[in-house]
């Protein structure tokens, strides 16, 4: 059914729909998500979590300065995190800017890494300021040049001044140009909706139009990826589940650079969406600097002191 | 492991140095007891230690111990001088905030993440924000130099053992009072331990005594002549027991007692962090708290989605060893307190209420009760009305605002109160009906040393913190002159 039946694909419905959602008290977030932060993590619950982390590690890189030989390099690292232990699990993708995403996806084709899908920024990443033709365009080279999946941004001006179907049919029209070749991720930048209010109507306004995944932000913007921002997206998820039977997944990106911070997340979704969505194919953390961090703890654990960083390969 | 399952996140007891008996702390020092009875750990029925069982000897010695520091020292002290050491106690109270932690969950059986990040740095906060008042008494709206009472007498509850002792020896200590507190029985570790701290604090001997003992000890502090005020917190019962013990006489007293909270619900409200405040409101401290929101109030029309999303999220609610980093439900206090919950809850089946719990694994050992909801409750059934003090939640609906106010209010207590709604106008409005001494708006639980606690009705007289609550220790100077007393 189209938009779920749960919206006509006109403004006002879509409109009542977004206003008919509970609102979110921020002081209440704040402090839930606050106490999930005190969970204790540890021995075998630790080793857990760190391998599963490692899993959803969507490894990035997004800089004027990327070349090809730095994102082989990445994608290097993201098929064997360590190549001294190869019972480190893979990470679930690799993350770069469109004119990369062949480079990407020939590398890991050729050293083992067929199934890591390639990820690509997409519609004038990171500001989404560009026409519709321009948008469609990038992710459709995206997409031909072997992306599997799109991280999208919105137009996040348009949806602070109320332009709400506007974003709505943008999200739509990039929906229909992934089709089935692509998995879609819609970007909310959460850092400039500012209110909770804002993260959970957006949220749902992107599922509706079609997202397989909801995400925090570029990474460019501070406030990323906070603890609350994730816990509001995660109820999102649940509730929309509730409404749809369909699970959406969430994907905290910026921010999250040590063991601690992606653990924490783990809980957050644990103990929000629940077990359910503790899957690569549902929870993804947007990282470069986390991995080395989480390969570094896996070692203690293992070892029972903390190795020099060089034991850790940079990529 | 298979799947991301917490795994257990002890905290270490070995910060604890727990004795094999005590006596009481009298003076300055602590006097052998004649008496003992053992303190257990509720969460495995271990024997922690022995504790005294005061007698009626034990609280003269204590009374005439604190008359003599008020009449000698504390009472000639000036403000300042008495806000340094109240002061230097907090600092100590902070410096060893993880040993009174340790030992409260110990001795009572709450989670170590709430006796961590509530009870004791609430505790600190209490002796903190009344040093600050110490030397300000001026400026506590009795007009100048108000005297304090005399020898106070106090006597806390199990629920918060050392929480409630701040709540009770601060403020009787910043307005002048010297005092003796009696700790409840099943929980007098942390208070002794702070009878260390008064020592390590160098307060002079007999500003604060501490006599340990049962309802008989508290019953003999209470009828003491040489007392000049009492502070209680505890049972409504015992509550109408002392008013009526000082009736006639010229000794004041603050009762903080029972409640049956109304935690409302309308349609407007934030679900999510509506469902986390219902949680918050009935299983913090395994809902032995005197202001838990037992009796949930819910909009019929939103009825049916808050009781689907509450029993989702009760499913998460960890149950288990107390000292574990990760528990959010620890064990219930006592046998006798357990008994009671059993009571009232097999009472609430056989009223035809339909009871549900989630799934969860009791510890074999120790004094359990899981995280319980009555649904198809009706303002008729006792679990609507008498205090369980337990992790026991009634939860009833109601159709317009007026009828949730009206059902709200239809209750001999009058604790406190909580509103769940965006709507800024409807909280104002619900909030001047309640008939309750705190109100909520959007959250619960929340204590503040400078806002004031306390009940309309049957839940008490006066207020705790705040100005409001120190002037409890305090007389006005006429008042004084005209009652023939001798402090002028």
């Amino acid at each position: 059914m189209k938009f779920y039946g749960l919206v006509d694909g006109r403004e006002a419905s879509l409109r009542y729909f977004l206003n008919s959602l509970s609102g979110v008290d921020q002081v209440g977030a704040d402090s839930r998500a606050a106490m999930l932060g005190t969970r204790s993590i540890k021995t075998a619950a630790k080793k857990y979590a760190i391998d599963l982390a490692i899993s959803m590690i969507d490894l990035t890189t997004l800089e004027g300065a990327d070349t090809p030989e730095k994102v082989r390099a990445l994608c290097a690292k993201g098929v064997r995190p360590d190549p001294s232990d190869l019972t480190v699990p893979n990470v679930g993708a690799i993350c770069v800017y469109n004119d990369m995403v062949a480079v990407a996806r020939k590398q890991l084709d050729l050293i083992g890494g067929a199934h890591i899908p390639v990820a690509a920024v997409a519609t004038a990443f990171p500001s989404g300021r560009a026409s519709m033709a321009v948008k469609i365009q990038d992710t459709e080279d995206a997409i031909s040049a072997g992306a599997g999946e799109i991280d999208m941004v919105i137009d996040r001006g348009a949806f602070l001044s109320g332009r709400l179907m506007e974003v709505f049919e943008q999200i739509q029209s990039i929906r229909e140009v992934c089709g089935e070749r692509a998995h879609l991720k819609v970007i909310l930048e959460t850092g400039e909706l500012v209110t909770y209010d804002n993260v959970r109507r957006a949220s749902f306004l992107a599922m509706l139009a079609g997202a397989d995944f909801i995400k925090t932000s570029t990474g460019k913007v501070a406030p990323a990826a906070t603890a609350p921002v994730v816990l509001v997206m995660l109820e999102a998820v649940r509730d929309f589940y509730q409404m749809t039977e369909r699970r959406i997944g969430v994907k905290p990106a910026g921010g999250i650079r040590n063991t601690k911070d992606a653990i924490k997340q783990l809980v957050l979704v644990k103990e929000t969406a629940g077990p359910e969505w503790l899957t690569p194919s549902l929870f993804r953390i947007g990282a470069s600097s986390l991995l080395n961090d989480l390969l570094m703890q896996r070692m203690k654990m293992q070892t029972g002191y903390y190795s020099s960083p060089n034991y850790v390969t940079i990529d | 492991m298979t799947t991301f399952e917490y795994a257990p996140a002890l905290e270490s007891r070995s910060i604890v140095n727990i004795n094999p008996a005590y006596g009481h702390f009298i003076n300055g020092s602590f006097a052998e007891g004649k008496h003992h009875f053992p303190t257990l750990n509720p969460s495995n029925e271990e024997i922690l230690s022995q504790i005294a069982l005061g007698g009626s000897d034990d609280v003269d010695a204590a009374v005439d111990a604190a008359r003599v520091a008020y009449e000698s020292i504390w009472s000639k002290m000036s403000g300042r001088d008495r806000g340094k050491y109240l002061y230097r106690i907090a600092r100590i109270m902070q410096e060893r905030a993880r040993e009174f932690a340790v030992l409260e969950t110990l001795d009572n059986g709450k989670p170590i993440r709430e006796s961590r990040d509530v009870d004791i740095p609430l505790a600190a906060a209490h002796f903190f924000y009344h040093a600050g008042w110490a030397d300000k008494l001026d400026y506590a709206g009795l007009g100048r130099a108000p005297h304090p009472h005399g020898v106070a007498g106090q006597i806390i509850p199990w629920n918060f053992p050392l929480l409630m002792l701040s709540w009770k020896i601060a403020p009787a200590l910043a307005a002048g009072n010297t005092v003796v507190l009696k700790p409840a029985e099943t929980t007098s570790l942390t208070a002794l331990l702070f009878a260390e701290v008064c020592q390590q604090a160098e307060l002079p001997p007999g500003v604060v005594n501490i006599v340990t003992g049962n309802g008989q000890t508290g019953a003999a502090l209470v009828n003491h002549p040489g007392i000049d005020k009492i502070a209680f917190t505890g049972s409504t019962e015992v509550g109408k027991a002392i008013a009526r013990a000082i009736a006639s006489t010229s000794i004041k007293a603050t009762l903080e007692l029972g409640g049956k909270a109304a935690n409302i619900v309308f349609d407007d409200a934030p679900m999510d962090e509506c469902v986390e405040g219902i949680v918050n409101g009935i299983f913090f401290n395994q809902g032995h708290v005197c202001c838990a929101g037992s009796r949930l109030l819910l909009q019929e029309n939103i009825a049916e989605e808050v009781l689907a999303k509450l029993k989702v999220r009760m499913a998460k609610i960890q149950v288990g060893n107390p000292l574990d980093k990760n528990t959010d439900l620890g064990a219930i206090n006592s046998r006798e307190q357990l008994n009671k919950i059993q009571e009232l809850s097999t009472v609430g089946d056989a009223e035809g209420a339909e009871r549900w719990s989630p799934d969860c694994q009791l510890p074999a050992t120790g004094y359990w009760f899981p995280p319980t909801i009555f649904t198809g409750v009706t303002q008729a059934h006792r679990i609507a009305q008498e205090e369980i003090f337990g992790p026991v939640l009634s939860v009833l609906t109601f159709r317009t605002p007026a009828e949730a106010i009206e059902k709200a209010n239809n209750t001999p207590y009058g604790l406190s109160a909580g509103i769940w709604s965006e709507k800024g106008s409807r909280i104002l409005w619900a909030s001047q009906k309640l008939k309750a001494g705190v109100i909520w708006a959007n959250t619960f639980n929340k204590f503040d040393p400078a806002s004031p606690f306390g009940g309309y009705k049957e839940s008490g007289w006066g207020r705790e913190g705040g100005r409001h609550g120190l002037t409890a220790y305090l007389k006005a100077v006429d008042e004084d002159i005209k009652n023939g007393g001798e402090n002028e």
